[in-house]
């Protein structure tokens, strides 16, 4: 796959647009559906981090509420480390994924972010198969907050909520959600 | 009125064909477990009625609903229940259901609330279960007595140390003597806590695993299977700086643990910890900010506790597993896990994090952040056993040909056995089979 624009050449302007928000999110989920973790790891800042809040709080915060993920970026490159050996058993086959990501919405600047950040809310569905077992949908938000780093944007923190009230049938998040 | 079923009883697979679920034969150096036990249905309709309507199951903690109204619903053992706290105070646990017609009384999974009110007809009970409100009582004939409709409760109640347990057959033995040595290892638990005052974290983690229940009560204390399955896990703690030593002769891990029966079917892993501990024992993955913290900790535990015991506390970690279905690990942070068959070949797992109440926000945050190196869904280790219990699950469809699981690891050692070693899962087994064959607990 080729690198979309925004990652070609640099913003020229202060604030991405909307597509070019929307060309960054589907090349992130490209790389993750591709396994290409090392290169997906290349999209994070050095102080990134990596959550997915608990069902029954998504709202939580997670020095005080048990996450299923919450990863500094020093625990994000463990997980990449663990996930490309094959010891990782419950990714061993790799499971296949797909990403469908839309209504995706840049939040107003409100001035709690640093001139050089924006808040992305998207829609995701994530089909994950594995082995014969049946297909496993994962439904929620992502909640990016891009920052333009040298003039091309980088993920500073990425949130997964997921819909489903309980995990339950989901079992486990062994992937990069 | 006659409460008799006018079915024929339940036939025992066990008793109808004559042939053993468990072999324990000592001399023989021979412990076999039939792997039927962990795929027929038969089975667990029987360990419905055997094991799960008499043993003292979990059905929550105190500290999850800490204000009077709080309650929190959640299914123990097929059965819908509440626990709430009342405004005397006390924590009561009902069966979510109206006495009119059966519907559930409460329809969220947690909340603060006056009264339980059932939408279908208006029947409203209080939160001591008090049936409060009857639309149209007058229509109802001098028989019916509204003080006879309260929210029902199950036969026993009772509690341990803020742990709260249910039992459906009121003959049921006492908590605490059905506990018997578990307590020793819940008490350990709570003495991290200054005020021993232990709670249940915010968060919940719910996953469903595709495996026999029993699958999952070998696996929560098995160190045996710790090197193959989280070599990830393992390397991720080498790789942040933990120090690993080689195994000393005899063992697989790098540091002594033993295996222990504790009485009526519970049993314990008891290990010198080499991985970390939030009270109270610093590793390099914790990063150099949490230091003070975990030594200030640890000076606390000392000056309460006296160095053995502080040291006890602090630099061991232990696997409990309270028959049937109830999981303390207090490892990596403390976790409560309970799960409940879902058919022969599932279960459903809820597991939570424990802390002392009192701990700091700096303390609460190493910890969570502790949990989530190995625990849970998204955790480093927890997904592995799910896919480990899983492929047992579908290599079991094997049964009828490779019918037996031998569970002999330990058996030719004289005392002490190894966490590697597989007493403790014969003494789960051995309480299993007691019980399917019509014993009670205590028995």
């Amino acid at each position: 796959m080729t690198m979309p624009n925004t990652l070609m050449t640099k913003l020229t302007h202060t604030m991405p647009s909307r597509s070019e928000v929307e060309d960054f999110l589907f090349y992130e989920a490209a790389l993750l559906d591709e396994w290409r973790l090392d290169d997906w790891l290349g999209l994070l800042t050095e102080d990134a981090s990596y959550r997915v809040p608990p069902n029954d709080t998504p709202q939580g915060d997670h020095r005080d509420t048990l996450f299923t993920v919450a990863d500094d970026i020093r625990r994000i490159r463990a997980r990449v480390t663990r996930l490309k050996d094959r010891n990782a058993h419950a990714e061993y086959p790799l499971s296949r994924t797909r990403r469908m990501i839309a209504n995706v919405r840049l939040l107003p600047m409100t001035g709690a972010l640093p001139d050089n950040e924006l808040e992305v809310l998207s829609n995701y569905v994530v089909y994950r198969f594995r082995r014969e077992e049946r297909i496993r949908e994962y439904v929620g938000q992502y909640r990016h907050r891009l920052r333009i780093v040298d003039g091309q944007l980088r993920i500073a923190a990425r949130t997964v909520l997921i819909d489903a009230h309980e995990l339950g049938s989901l079992g486990s998040v062994s992937f990069i959600l | 009125m006659n409460d008799r079923m006018p079915y024929p009883p339940l036939e025992s697979s066990i008793t109808t064909n004559q042939q053993p679920m468990v072999v324990n034969q000592p001399e023989a150096l021979n412990f076999q477990v039939h792997r039927r036990t962990l795929v027929d249905p038969a089975i667990l309709e029987l360990e419905q009625r055997r094991i799960f309507d008499v043993c003292w199951l979990y059905a929550g903690h105190e500290s999850e609903v800490p204000n009077p109204g709080d309650f929190k619903t959640r299914v123990v053992c097929g059965r819908p229940i509440i626990l709430c706290r009342g405004d005397d105070g006390k924590v009561r646990v009902f069966l979510n259901s109206c006495r009119h017609r059966g519907a559930i009384v409460a329809r969220e999974a947690e909340g603060n609330t006056r009264s339980f009110f059932c939408f279908y007809h208006g029947w409203s009970y209080d939160r001591a279960g008090k049936l409060d409100g009857v639309p149209g009582v007058s229509s109802y004939p001098s028989s019916f007595r509204q003080e006879d409709y309260a929210l029902a409760q199950p036969p026993r109640v009772d509690g341990y140390r803020g742990f709260i347990f249910i039992n459906f057959d009121a003959q049921a033995m006492d908590l605490i003597d059905y506990l018997a040595g578990a307590t020793e290892y819940i008490d350990l638990i709570i003495d991290q806590s200054p005020s021993g005052q232990m709670e249940i974290i915010r968060g919940v983690q719910e996953y469903d695993i595709r495996a026999n229940w029993k699958l999952l009560v070998e696996n929560s204390f098995d160190d045996y299977h710790l090197l193959t399955t989280h070599s990830t896990w393992l390397d991720y703690m080498r790789n942040s700086g933990v120090e690993m030593k080689r195994p000393e002769r005899g063992h697989l891990l790098p540091a002594h643990g033993i295996g222990k029966p504790l009485g009526n079917g519970h049993a314990v892993i008891d290990n010198v910890n080499f991985r970390g501990r939030p009270v109270a024992k610093w590793i390099p993955i914790y990063g150099e900010e949490a230091k003070p913290e975990i030594e200030r900790i640890r000076a606390e535990l000392v000056a309460r506790l006296g160095e053995a015991r502080a040291t006890r506390v602090a630099d061991t970690n232990r696997n409990l597993v309270i028959f049937p279905n109830l999981v303390i690990n207090d490892g990596s942070a403390v976790t409560v896990r309970s799960f409940q068959p879902d058919g022969a070949g599932g279960m459903k797992v809820r597991a939570w994090a424990m802390g002392p109440k009192d701990e700091t926000a700096q303390a609460r945050a190493i910890r969570l952040d502790a949990f989530l190196t190995f625990y849970g869904p998204g955790g480093f280790a927890t997904p592995d056993d799910v896919e480990a219990l899983e492929m047992v699950q579908m290599g079991l469809a094997t049964w009828r040909e490779v019918p037996w699981s031998v569970m002999t690891r330990g058996m030719e050692k004289q005392g002490e056995q190894l966490n590697t070693d597989e007493l403790h899962l014969r003494s789960f087994w051995l309480q299993w089979d007691k019980l399917m064959q019509g014993a009670k607990p205590g028995q």
